[in-house]
């Protein structure tokens, strides 16, 4: 299970306002915090505020490396901020995201393939997000085919089935989970999958009982990947329960440690 | 059309344990010898480099060993001097290196002490050229002094010793870290407890590159199949990212082989079995042939003949078409 932390994004006020007066330290402090937590990758968003994204984008990728190693998942709908990132970037990064858009798949593909990325498709396109499974996982043909056809190995490419919020649209909580399952078979090998976790339980109480609950049924089904909090203890050791119990990694007594420290 | 192969793409890799040191290095080796390394499953070179082959130890006893007949008759009387007999495998039999197994500090056997124990690896330190490992008798009591004081008198040789088992970890742990020695982590059998153990040696700050994992293994015919699906799982942990089952492997395959029935009784009582002094080889050779694509990296042997004929199975099999 690959962990990525949701922490820096211009969505929260400290890192909004941080990324407006080029403050590095709320940037490093959360970088730094998350690692310690368990997460393998950091997800990196100027935010709406931001008004230069490409510059924005620029800065935050090079503040961060500056204190933490971990790879970094840069999160745009400015794509030429995310080219702009990828550039700067020391590991392989991982581009959030691209819909099952033509115009879209074609900017996003082969820039990833150029700098070695990897891409999270979402299943939507212009009309919108799918209510149910079956046409969530059609759009994710359609990513799968893109994949083919601009060289994208299959396995760089992670699907986001596109959760809501419990409290608002119920009944795709479920759909997802099936679409994550549907998704596996499209390719041999299949595509990776991922959520953006903590959307599952916007605008409810007791937020992580939900998220965490959530992530042990979505792994059963086979997610890969969550964009999530990372230091919300409960929800790491759940993952980490989850990967044992799945039987993907080998237990040992400390098998929650090691789910951070590797 | 053509058919294409598909290959496995591994997200990881075996680590690398450095065997013995030079003179360049702090030690008085003619040769240090690096395992491990695999970037595929053994020897399947077209999906990973598999850098460094499998070594093979040859087995030397600080006390004459009570073994069956076709050892003692193949070795002969070096068995009476741990000296000469290290000297003999080294440049007769092809030894890799040696597996000193300090036999004679059993409080039940001659009762050695540490500094007479410590002394025989010096001796054969000073008479081969080729990189250690020392293990005691298996006293959990006494292996702690023997090995503690063994490791302060090689210091710098880069030995592999040996065993550290979950619940007897520490002090091997400790005698390693201030000597620069590496550590043979045991489990019996069982990939949670090689993981944990792994796990509590590196917390004590060993690095990860100075641990040789002992899974324990059968002889043929005797669940070798058990220890094969253990280390092959070990191994695919491994490749796919698990660093706490990421290091080389070593199995004590003489040890194993010749506790066969099929390895030791006499034509004798099996006059159906074939002659002995083939049989005891083969049996041995089989057993590590077996394990090497299993991904041993270092075999502990006896036989001369089953050491000669492994020599030449892992030539074999490091051939790159």
């Amino acid at each position: 299970m690959i962990i990525i932390g949701e922490r820096i994004n211009g969505m929260f006020k400290d890192i909004g306002q941080a990324v407006k007066e080029r403050d590095p330290k709320p940037l490093q402090e959360w970088a730094i915090k998350q690692k310690e937590g368990g997460a393998h990758y950091l997800d990196i968003n100027t935010g709406p505020a931001c008004e230069d994204r490409v510059a924005g984008m620029k800065w935050m990728v090079e503040v961060v490396q500056e204190v933490c190693d971990l790879p970094l998942v840069l999160d745009s709908t400015n794509y030429d901020a995310i080219e702009a990132g990828l550039e700067l970037c020391k590991k392989p990064a991982m581009i959030n995201s691209c819909p099952a858009e033509r115009p879209k798949i074609e900017r996003v593909f082969p820039m990833a393939v150029k700098h070695n990325a990897k891409v999270i498709g979402l299943t939507m396109n212009e009309k919108g997000i799918p209510k149910n499974a079956e046409n969530r996982v059609a759009l994710a043909m359609e990513l799968v085919a893109a994949a083919d056809e601009f060289g994208l190995p299959m396995e760089d490419l992670f699907i986001d089935p596109l959760i809501l919020p419990v409290n608002v649209a119920q009944d795709h909580v479920p759909e997802v989970l099936e679409a994550i399952r549907q998704v596996k078979f499209l390719a041999d090998p299949a595509p990776k999958t991922v959520l953006g976790l903590s959307n599952v339980s916007q605008k409810s109480p007791d937020r992580p009982l939900l998220n965490r609950t959530y992530l042990a049924m979505a792994m059963a089904c086979g997610l890969d990947a969550a964009i999530a909090d990372a230091n919300d203890d409960a929800l790491m050791e759940t993952a980490a329960s989850a990967e044992v119990l799945l039987n993907q990694s080998i237990y040992c007594d400390s098998y929650v440690k090691v789910f951070r420290t590797r | 059309m053509a058919v294409q192969l598909l290959k496995e793409r591994y997200a990881s890799e075996v680590g690398t344990v450095v065997l013995g040191a030079t003179k360049e290095q702090g030690g008085t080796r003619s040769v240090s010898l690096t395992v491990g390394g695999e970037k595929a499953l053994p020897f399947q070179h077209y999906e990973g480099e598999i850098p460094n082959r499998p070594l093979v130890a040859m087995e030397v006893t600080d006390v004459e060993p009570n073994w069956p007949a076709p050892l003692k008759e193949v070795l002969g009387d070096v068995v009476k001097d741990p000296v000469a007999w290290a000297k003999k495998c080294v440049e007769e039999w092809g030894a890799d290196l040696i597996y000193v197994k300090l036999d004679g500090a059993d409080p039940d056997g001659a009762n050695k002490s540490p500094e007479e124990c410590a002394k025989t690896v010096k001796d054969i330190l000073a008479a081969v050229g080729v990189p250690l490992i020392v293990v005691g008798s298996g006293d959990v009591e006494k292996d702690h002094e023997v090995m503690v004081k063994v490791a302060e008198e090689a210091a710098g040789e880069k030995l592999l010793l040996g065993v550290a088992e979950q619940e007897n970890y520490k002090s091997l742990v400790a005698a390693c870290l201030g000597n620069g020695h590496s550590i043979i982590a045991r489990s019996p059998l069982d990939i949670n407890i090689c993981k944990q153990l792994n796990i509590l040696i590196t917390e004590m700050n060993m690095p990860a590159d100075r641990i040789v994992i002992d899974p324990m293994i059968a002889g043929l015919g005797y669940g070798i199949e058990y220890g094969y699906s253990i280390m092959e799982r070990g191994r695919m942990g491994a490749l796919q990212g698990d660093k706490m089952l990421a290091m080389p492997l070593i199995c004590t395959v003489g040890f194993e082989a010749w506790r066969a029935k099929e390895a030791w009784a006499s034509e004798n009582d099996f006059p159906g079995w074939g002659p002995q002094n083939e049989r005891g080889p083969a049996w041995e050779a089989m057993t590590a042939g077996a394990l090497v694509q299993a991904g041993a990296d270092i075999l502990c042997m006896r036989h001369p003949a089953a050491v000669k004929a492994v020599k030449k199975n892992i030539d074999q099999l490091m051939e790159r078409k």
